[in-house]
C-alpha cells in the first residue's frame, strides 16, 4: 500500500485542491484508501461537477483490483515482449558486443586510424567461446559500441557539413539517416549472400558483419572534419588516407578469420571501400 | 542517391518477385542451372553454382505464399498512396 502512495504522488497532489471537499465524507467509513481515493477522481473532477457519484461508485475494492489486475497484465505483457524479441534477436549475443570499457574504445580507435603497426590479430578464445572486447588485450574482438557511435556522429557531422554550406533543414537529416540506414543494410546482405554462396564455415556471426561495417565509419568521420578544417585539398587527402586504413583493417581481420574457419580455402572478401555513401 | 527505408523494401520486394518467376523447366534446365542436372555432388565443396541452383529452388519454395501477400498489400498501398 505504501507502494501506491508513493507511485501515485503526482496525480494525487494535481487532484487534491478541486477534491477537498468531496474526500470527508469517505473519510468517515474507511482511512485505509485514503490516500489511495483521489487517484480514481483526479481525472473526473478536473472539467464536470457530476463526478461526486461516480466518486463513490469507484470504491476502495474495486480500485485495488483493478490496479492489481494492471500490473498483473502490464507484467505478462513484458514477458511476452521479451519472449518475442528473444526470437527474432539474441540478446544475450547482443549485450556480448557492447561490454566494452575505455581503454578497449580508445585501443580500437587508434587500430583503426592505424593498424599498420598492429602484430597480433588473432581473436582470443577462452574455452572455446569469444572473449568479450572488455577482456581482449589486443582489442581485436569486434563490437558494436563503436559503429553505432560513428554511425550517429556522421549523421550530425553530415548535418553540420551541409549547414555551413547553407543547405540545411531538419528533413535533411533523417534522410541522411535513413540512406546510411540502408547502405549498411544493403552492405550487411550482401556479405551474407557471399559468404553462403562460397559456403565457408566461419564463426562470423551476422553482428560480427554489421560491426565490421559500422567501423568505416570512424573514417567517415575523419573525412569530413579534415574537409570542413582543411577545404577540399584536405577532404581528398583524408579520403585517400582512409579508405587505404580501413581497407588494410578490414583485409588483415577479416584474414585472421578465415585462416581461423578451418575450411583450407584463402578468402579475401571484398569489402566495399568507404567511397560510396559520401554526402555532397 | 536519397533511399528511404521504404524503397529498401520496394527493391527488396522486386528483386524476389525477380527470383520466384523464373521457371523451373521452361529457363533453367534450358540454360543448365536446373536442379535436377546438378544434385550429384555428395562432396564437401559444393560450389557457387550449386549454392546458387540451391538457393534459387529454396527461394522459389518457400517465398511463394508470403510473396503472394506482399505484392497484394504493396499494390494496394501503391494505388491508395501513389
Amino acid at each position: 500500500m505504501a507502494q501506491h502512495v508513493s507511485y501515485r504522488q503526482p496525480p494525487k497532489q494535481r487532484g487534491r485542491p478541486p477534491v477537498s471537499n468531496m474526500m470527508d465524507p469517505n473519510q468517515l467509513f474507511d482511512d485505509t484508501s485514503a490516500s489511495q481515493h483521489p487517484q480514481p477522481t483526479s481525472y473526473t473532477v478536473q472539467g464536470i461537477d457530476m463526478g461526486l457519484p461516480i466518486n463513490n461508485f469507484l470504491s476502495e475494492p474495486v480500485a485495488d483490483f483493478a490496479m492489481t489486475y494492471g500490473t498483473t497484465i502490464a507484467s505478462q505483457g513484458k514477458d511476452m515482449v521479451h519472449k518475442e524479441l528473444n526470437r527474432f534477436v539474441s540478446v544475450n549475443k547482443l549485450k556480448y558486443f557492447f561490454t566494452v570499457d575505455t581503454r578497449y574504445v580508445t585501443k580500437k580507435l587508434a587500430l583503426l586510424l592505424f593498424p599498420y603497426t598492429h602484430q597480433n590479430w588473432e581473436l582470443g578464445y577462452r574455452v572455446d567461446s569469444r572473449l568479450t572486447p572488455r577482456e581482449d588485450f589486443h582489442a581485436n574482438a569486434p563490437d558494436l559500441y563503436i559503429p553505432t557511435m560513428a554511425f550517429i556522429t556522421y549523421i550530425l557531422l553530415a548535418g553540420v557539413a551541409l549547414g555551413i554550406q547553407q543547405r540545411f533543414s531538419p528533413e535533411v537529416l533523417g534522410m541522411c539517416a535513413s540512406t546510411a540506414l540502408v547502405w549498411i543494410i544493403i552492405e550487411v546482405l550482401a556479405l551474407v549472400l557471399a559468404l553462403y554462396l562460397i559456403s565457408v564455415h566461419t564463426d562470423l556471426t551476422t553482428f560480427d558483419l554489421i560491426a565490421y561495417s559500422g567501423y568505416k565509419y570512424v573514417g567517415m568521420i575523419i573525412t569530413i572534419l579534415a574537409g570542413l578544417l582543411f577545404g577540399r585539398d584536405g577532404y581528398y587527402v583524408a579520403l585517400a588516407w582512409t579508405s587505404c586504413t580501413i581497407m588494410f583493417f578490414l583485409v588483415s581481420d577479416s584474414f585472421v578469420l578465415s585462416c581461423l574457419s578451418g575450411n583450407g580455402k584463402n578468402i579475401t572478401v571484398p569489402f566495399f571501400t568507404p567511397i560510396l555513401p559520401v554526402p555532397s | 542517391m536519397a533511399f528511404t527505408l521504404y524503397s529498401l523494401l520496394q527493391a527488396a520486394l522486386l528483386c524476389v518477385n525477380a527470383v520466384a518467376v523464373l521457371h523451373e523447366e521452361r529457363f533453367l534446365n534450358k540454360i543448365g542451372w536446373g536442379t535436377d542436372q546438378s544434385i550429384g555432388g555428395f562432396g564437401e565443396e559444393p560450389g557457387i553454382k550449386s549454392q546458387l541452383v540451391n538457393l534459387i529452388r529454396s527461394v522459389r519454395m518457400v517465398m511463394r505464399l508470403p510473396l503472394i501477400v506482399l505484392n497484394s498489400i504493396t499494390i494496394v498501398l501503391l494505388l491508395l498512396f501513389g
